[in-house]
């Protein structure tokens, strides 16, 4: 996947405990908010916080598996990709995140332009 | 204001002319009904698909299952009310042959549908979410958005309070007490008894609307004031100055019961035959905060000219001169159906009385996301005149149950106590700037 790192860099965002289990918390960044993701499987994953249909808050949703189901027309969103499950909507930009050893969570935001969006 | 003037060119064919020979298949269409359908036959009204578009995304992407058909076509992923047809129409394609009464699982993740769900629960006794998809056999881990509130719900119902309800089995609404609108900002509806309320009240709500900016104010369908464009972060504190008004939530956003629509009745009608105002009042005091498999709305008219419209309500009681009709299982939303006259009560304690057994027989035997109409439509009016009218024990232990739950729901979720448990929903983890190192 292409990802564009150049001028980003890993700030810290908090704790791993923070991020309540299957759910996620907002942080908010200069290119808006960045949703951060925690499975079942405690697996963190960081996407814009911008559900490609129609701008729904993703952090809002519900976290089963690695997908996300949109609170505003359940759309899923994968979230090891950032793509619409089956609907030709796009995808929504994905952030590097990397939890350390002594379970702090860090952030590289991405500073790639979010495509816009697909025809539908 | 929007431009009424600039009325588009007339089109070739008016909107009413199109859906003139359309046909809609029924939730309830036969097997032969839907494989003799043409193409252009709509299967979905949420979200407007047609039955070409599903048999043409189940031959080209090889699809296998109700979801998959979801995901490409978009087909009954709003109210779910076609899913039953959608399967018809796959197994046809398939190649098997489509069940006429075929069990509706509760979602992909399993084949059990909801009445196996609940029985299991029973036997199996699990311990949590995680546990009892482990024991049921479910096909992922941590199920989906679909089947993860309905166990949530089937859980709590099992349990009552040793059940540690899972927010994150609940949709966003039911996690903020608030409803999420399209630009991502929230509504808030505080509860008027019964749709009444004094100039005090209004003055409280209009000053906190003031003070916090609220974007719209709406009076809703059920006699409620909406405030709209509220940001999440600061619903906690709208939450609180409208406590400290005196208002408690209005669970407009849950599946509860949300309001009792009611008329002005004997004490200002000149035609009213009941106090349908007291009355209503009366019942949402008794029925507010509890927990449903969706939502349920009430109606109380004061006499046959039910301007409460409570004939399309989930509970309807209209006055007549010697007490009062009650009807069950009426909806106004993407179906509209009638509610089915259940009896005629005399005394006016017999009304929260018969309904309340009958919201907590929809508590135990609904499936989780079914209105009352479809519930009633499901089981039959008969058997649920039999449970509520004729088995005169079954009732009284149906209410006294729904009275004893009612002491654990009636908690207002905007109290603080309650707002302090849920705060991380409402603030940033953290604020990252460009100009801020770490």
């Amino acid at each position: 996947m292409k990802r564009s790192l150049i001028g980003s860099s890993w700030r810290r965002i908090g704790t791993l405990d923070a991020i309540p289990c299957r759910g996620a918390r907002i942080v908010e960044t200069d290119r808006g908010p960045v949703a951060v993701f925690r499975t079942g499987d405690d697996q963190v994953f960081a996407l814009d916080d911008r559900c490609p249909r129609s701008g729904g808050p993703l952090s809002c949703g519900i976290v089963h598996g690695h997908q996300v189901t949109c609170p505003l027309h359940a759309t899923e969103v994968c979230l090891e990709t950032g793509e619409a499950i089956g609907q030709r909507v796009g995808r929504v930009l994905q952030h590097a995140v990397q939890v350390t050893e002594d379970r702090e969570v860090y952030l590289a935001v991405s500073n790639e332009v979010p495509r816009p969006r697909a025809p539908s | 204001m929007r431009q009424l003037s600039k009325l588009p060119a007339q089109p070739k064919r008016w909107p009413w002319e199109a859906h003139e020979h359309e046909i809609v298949l029924d939730p309830d269409a036969t097997v032969r009904e839907v494989v003799s359908a043409p193409g252009t036959a709509r299967v979905c009204t949420c979200n407007d698909v047609r039955k070409e578009t599903i048999v043409d995304a189940v031959r080209s992407h090889d699809l296998k299952t109700v979801k998959q058909i979801g995901n490409h076509t978009s087909a009954a992923t709003a109210c779910h009310s076609c899913a039953r047809v959608c399967k018809k129409l796959l197994d046809h394609e398939l190649g098997r042959q489509p069940k006429e009464h075929q069990v509706v699982p509760v979602c992909s993740c399993t084949d059990m549908g909801h009445d196996e769900v609940r029985k299991k629960i029973q036997i199996e006794r699990p311990c949590s979410l995680e546990d009892m998809m482990l024991r049921l056999r479910w096909r992922t881990a941590d199920g989906c958005a679909q089947c993860r509130p309905a166990l949530n719900y089937y859980m709590s119902m099992a349990f009552g309070q040793k059940y540690d309800d899972d927010p994150r089995s609940k949709v966003i609404n039911e996690r903020v007490h608030a409803n999420i609108q399209r630009d991502g900002t929230y509504s808030v509806v505080p509860r008027m008894f019964g749709g009444v309320t004094t100039p005090s009240q209004l003055r409280a709500l209009a000053e906190v609307a003031e003070r916090f900016e609220v974007k719209a104010i709406k009076i809703t369908g059920g006699q409620r004031i909406d405030l709209l464009g509220i940001r999440k972060e600061l619903l906690p504190a709208i939450w609180g100055a409208l406590n400290k008004a005196g208002f408690i939530s209005g669970h407009a956003y849950a599946k509860s019961v949300r309001t009792v629509k009611t008329c002005v009745g004997t004490e200002w009608c000149r035609y009213g035959v009941q106090d349908s105002t007291s009355m209503g009042i009366d019942l949402e005091h008794i029925m507010w905060g509890t927990r449903t498999p969706h939502k349920v709305k009430l109606g109380v008219s004061g006499c046959r000219r039910n301007c409460a419209e409570a004939t399309i309500k989930d509970v309807g009681i209209v006055a007549v001169d010697d007490g009062w009709d009650l009807y069950v299982g009426g909806a106004s939303g993407t179906r509209v159906r009638a509610a089915r006259f259940l009896c005629r009560v005399g005394r006016d304690h017999d009304v929260p009385e018969y309904s309340g057994a009958f919201i907590q027989l929809y508590r135990e035997e609904g499936w989780y996301g079914e209105r009352t109409a479809a519930f009633v439509e499901r089981v039959g009016i008969r058997y649920v005149r039999e449970r509520i009218v004729k088995d005169i024990a079954g009732r009284n232990l149906l209410f006294s149950r729904f009275m004893r739950n009612q002491k654990h729901d009636q908690v207002d979720p905007w109290a603080s106590a309650a707002v302090d448990q849920v705060q991380e929903h409402f603030v940033p983890l953290s604020r990252l700037s460009k100009d801020l190192p770490s």
